[in-house]
């Protein structure tokens, strides 16, 4: 027996491994997201495939600048974990379809760099990189970051071709008329702001279908919220994640948007409109389910999915944005140190503040 | 996963992790005796508490089951002879300890006949008094033998004198490859009731609750007929789960009871022994036959005919893996224990002890290890957990040198089960990173302690200067005063003495 490898350091138990990895996990959200994803391409087209593609490129060209510049050693093991990737995609999901390519570029360089390697990397960020990209977007940048467009299925009439659909994507035109649309959330925020109040406005002709199975505009991840449920579920299934977040975050969107809409219907929006809508179903099952930036028990994860739910309803119903959901899980990221410190388990043995339990009295000693 | 532990699991009630167990085929292989192997090398110390104390010269002949270290103080425990022969060296040998440094041990030179000293077999061992049974098995050597190593009369008094109701054995053997606690139980079942029926005298226990975890069926069936007749004798099968086998979560799964953290097993009216050891107690006991050898698994890629072997005390690893055939390829760690908690072995030269369950010889692909990378925060660790603790946290001040909020995290309650670790996407040797926290922590405590005593003397010297000095100046001003005293007592006797020839001149 050769005994050179036995005289490596030792190394302390246990000597097995149950076999998960982070790109194991990274690879398993990533099938999660494909149908709805693949869905998306074939509603908005060409230029919605371009966009994803090119947001995860430069998402993985700026991990990778920054992995080069702390001098990692193993940058190919790093950069293929799968993270910059993920970060790229969910980022992808909650653009505008027909965003233009510099959003994309500068997404993944506001997402890698400022929201996640200056706080030191992978696992270190306090706030979810995509969501930080997709804020300073949309605060920059609000007019292409609001422009929706009318879901034109790949091979129907109209729809642009792959040479047509580059040249949309790269020449950033406004788009034209014809096939600017609004989001439901966008639509009616804006009627309630000119006067005219939900009943009216839902009943009349321009009002945006709200549709479960997603023919509808706003972004990717916006439009197929059965798909998106599909993965969500797929995700619970494997274990990567609870079901704690996403009970919590629809639990904390639906129910005061079922009381508001039952007292006033004129003004509040139903439940079913907020969950289907301004990507609800990707905030409650990818988005605020992000390991790094949410609480880590699973008490925890339910006051943060609750108050995920609840300031996505109060921000869309009373705020200047139409769509709440990244301001929502920003501030409730900010929030995660503290849910941390409250909600921890109990330890065997110990009760809740930490005090070793009481021994028991003995009978008859 | 059975549907409850699914259940549980999406309850978040899920502590520990379900490995593979890799128990069979080495399971249902029949026990096979080690023959005697030419040198045995018994240490001192394999069990916990101070070690034994020799008690034979180098060249003397000793039988098998004589006693050649005795044990010194309350906790420790004595070393018989594993085998008959000659006394040949007591010195320094490699321990089976992942450190590698040496210990003390007595090295036996076989003469091959293997002949038992004479004992006295008690007619009525179950008429024995619960004083002498635990002075019987104090005298036999026999400790703990699901790993702890603690000497088993020690506990049999403390329960004895803490009014326990419950005992508890320990059948569970949640480690993954081992299988000699279930072998025993499945051949030797009669044997273990009856050192149970011996702990319940001697515990004064009510009665006796086995917990084996239900991936044991053949084990659970041959207990349930042996115990059959003893009413206050029930087998329980549990879960299998890791680490099922650590006292408190099995005191919790059977009695439903928690051990305070600050507290022992035994303040809650229970106490845990391993079959294993109620089998060694009824040998003991009822034959006077100390423990000299153990049931113990041999498993791994490497390992040519895995299975359960009895192996005399001392017998080195080189020894075993050569009697059973070699190694299968190449073995990449050997493990000596479970692969959730054993110690890596530095090489095969070192003997066996009582606490050695298994021995393992991993192949490259059990044994290889990933690169740590970052941690993504994803609290699988936590809810892994068995013991409510949040790894993430600790391993994070710790890698910052920040013990005291590890410390204050719940560091000391941590039992090094490795389901944190086992279950790490980012291989982060979290097991590690406790080890290393409680040694530093434990060097820090001597420290202190030792600059504590230093300051104390220090100050005690200081105090002593300070009072001798002053006890000085006080005998120095006391005898100023005692002189001056006496100074005036002359003069005042001599001013009386001039008044009074004065007195006198006048009267005259």
């Amino acid at each position: 027996m050769n005994t050179s490898s036995l005289t490596a350091p030792p190394l302390a138990s246990p000597h097995a491994h149950g076999g998960n990895s982070v790109s194991r996990t990274m690879f398993r959200v990533q099938i999660a997201l494909a149908p709805a994803t693949l869905f998306g391409f074939w509603l908005f087209g060409w230029p919605a495939f371009f966009l994803w593609l090119l947001t995860i490129l430069s998402c993985l060209g700026f991990e990778a600048l920054s992995l080069k510049m702390i001098g990692e050693t193993r940058i190919k093991a790093r950069l293929f974990d799968g993270s910059a990737l993920l970060t790229g995609w969910l980022l992808a999901l909650t653009l505008p379809p027909w965003a233009p390519w510099w959003v994309a570029v500068v997404g993944g360089f506001i997402a890698i760099i400022i929201g996640k390697q200056v706080f030191g990397g992978v696992g270190q960020n306090v706030f979810n990189p995509a969501m930080v990209a997709r804020v300073a977007l949309l605060v920059s940048f609000p007019l292409p970051l609001t422009q929706w467009v009318t879901p034109l299925p790949m091979m129907s009439v109209g729809a642009p071709d792959f040479v047509e659909s580059l040249r949309i994507f790269l020449t950033s035109l406004p788009l034209p008329d014809a096939m600017a649309s609004a989001s439901l959330l966008g639509f009616t925020k804006t009627e309630l702001s000119r006067g005219v109040d939900l009943v009216q406005s839902m009943a009349g002709s321009h009002a945006p279908a709200l549709s479960w199975l997603g023919t509808r505009s706003g972004s990717l991840g916006e439009s197929a919220s059965m798909l998106i449920i599909g993965g969500g579920l797929y995700l619970l299934a494997t274990g990567v994640i609870t079901w704690h977040t996403p009970v919590a975050v629809i639990a904390g969107l639906a129910i005061p948007a079922a009381i508001g809409h039952a007292v006033d219907p004129s003004h509040y929006l139903s439940a079913s409109a907020h969950l289907l809508s301004g990507a609800a179903m990707l905030g409650a099952f990818f988005i605020a389910t992000d390991y790094v930036t949410s609480p880590n028990t699973g008490s925890g994860q339910i006051v943060f999915g609750l108050g995920v739910g609840l300031l996505t309803w109060v921000i869309r119903t009373y705020g200047g944005y139409p769509e709440g959901m990244a301001f929502a899980v920003l501030l409730m990221n900010a929030l995660t140190p503290v849910i941390d410190r409250f909600a921890k388990p109990r330890i065997l043995g110990r009760d809740r503040k930490g005090k070793p339990l009481d021994i028991p009295e003995k009978k008859g000693a | 996963m059975g549907f409850m532990n699914l259940f549980k699991h999406f309850l978040g009630d899920d502590w520990g992790v379900h490995p593979d167990d890799h128990k069979r085929p080495a399971a249902d292989q029949p026990i096979r005796k080690l023959p005697v192997p030419p040198r045995v090398h018994l240490m001192l110390s394999q069990h916990v508490g101070a070690p034994a104390r020799p008690v034979v010269l180098v060249g003397q002949k000793v039988k098998k089951g004589e006693l050649i270290a005795a044990a010194q103080g309350n906790i420790s425990a004595p070393v018989h002879a594993s085998t008959s022969g000659v006394i040949s060296a007591i010195g320094e040998i490699t321990a089976p300890h992942s450190s590698g440094l040496p210990g003390m041990a007595i090295s036996i030179d076989a003469d091959g006949e293997d002949a038992w000293l004479e004992t006295e077999i008690v007619a009525d061992p179950y008429g024995l008094s619960a004083a002498d049974i635990a002075t019987r098995v104090a005298a036999a050597g026999v400790v703990g033998l699901g790993g702890a190593t603690f000497p088993s009369s020690v506990k049999l008094n403390l329960g004895r004198r803490s009014s326990i109701d419950t005992l508890i054995v320990n059948g569970s053997e949640c480690e993954p490859y081992l299988s000699c606690d279930d072998r025993l139980m499945r051949d030797r079942a009669d044997e273990i009731v009856g050192g149970i029926r011996l702990m319940l005298i001697s515990t004064g226990a009510g009665v006796a609750k086995v917990g084996i975890e239900d991936n044991k069926p053949e084990a659970i069936e041959a207990m349930r007929s042996a115990a059959a007749r003893f009413d206050n004798i029930k087998i329980m099968p549990v879960p299998a789960r890791y680490p099922m086998g650590s006292d408190r979560q099995l005191i919790v799964e059977l009695t439903g009871r928690e051990v305070p953290s600050d507290a022992r097993a035994a303040d809650v009216g229970v106490i845990v022994h391993n079959v294993g050891t109620a089998y060694a107690v009824h040998q003991a006991v009822c034959y006077g036959r100390p423990l000299v050898s153990r049931l113990m698994t041999l498993n791994g890629g490497a390992a040519t005919t895995p299975g359960n072997y009895e192996v005399p005390l001392g017998t080195l690893v080189s020894d075993l893996v050569a009697f059973t055939g070699g190694y299968q390829g190449e073995a990449a760690r050997l493990v000596m224990g479970g692969p959730m908690m054993g110690a890596v072995l530095p090489h095969a030269r070192v003997p066996v002890v009582k606490g050695t369950s298994g021995i393992l010889l991993l192949d490259a692909g059990e044994a290889a290890a990933c690169e740590p990378e970052a941690c993504i925060r994803c609290g699988s660790c936590v809810k892994a957990c068995p013991m409510g603790l949040l790894p993430l946290e600790m391993s994070a001040r710790i890698r910052n040198d920040e013990l005291e909020g590890a410390v204050d995290l719940g560091l000391s309650d941590c039992i090094a089960c490795g389901c944190c670790a086992y279950v790490c996407p980012s291989h982060i040797p979290l097991v590690q990173y406790f080890y290393h926290a409680k040694g530093e922590l434990s060097a820090q405590q001597r420290a202190t302690l030792r600059t504590e005593a230093t300051k104390k003397m220090a100050l005690q010297r200081q105090e002593r200067l300070e009072r001798e000095a002053r006890e000085r100046a006080e005998a120095a001003a006391k005898r100023k005063a005692e002189r001056a005293a006496a100074a005036a007592a002359a003069e005042a006797a001599a001013a009386s003495a001039a008044v009074n020839t004065e007195k006198q001149g006048e009267t005259a």
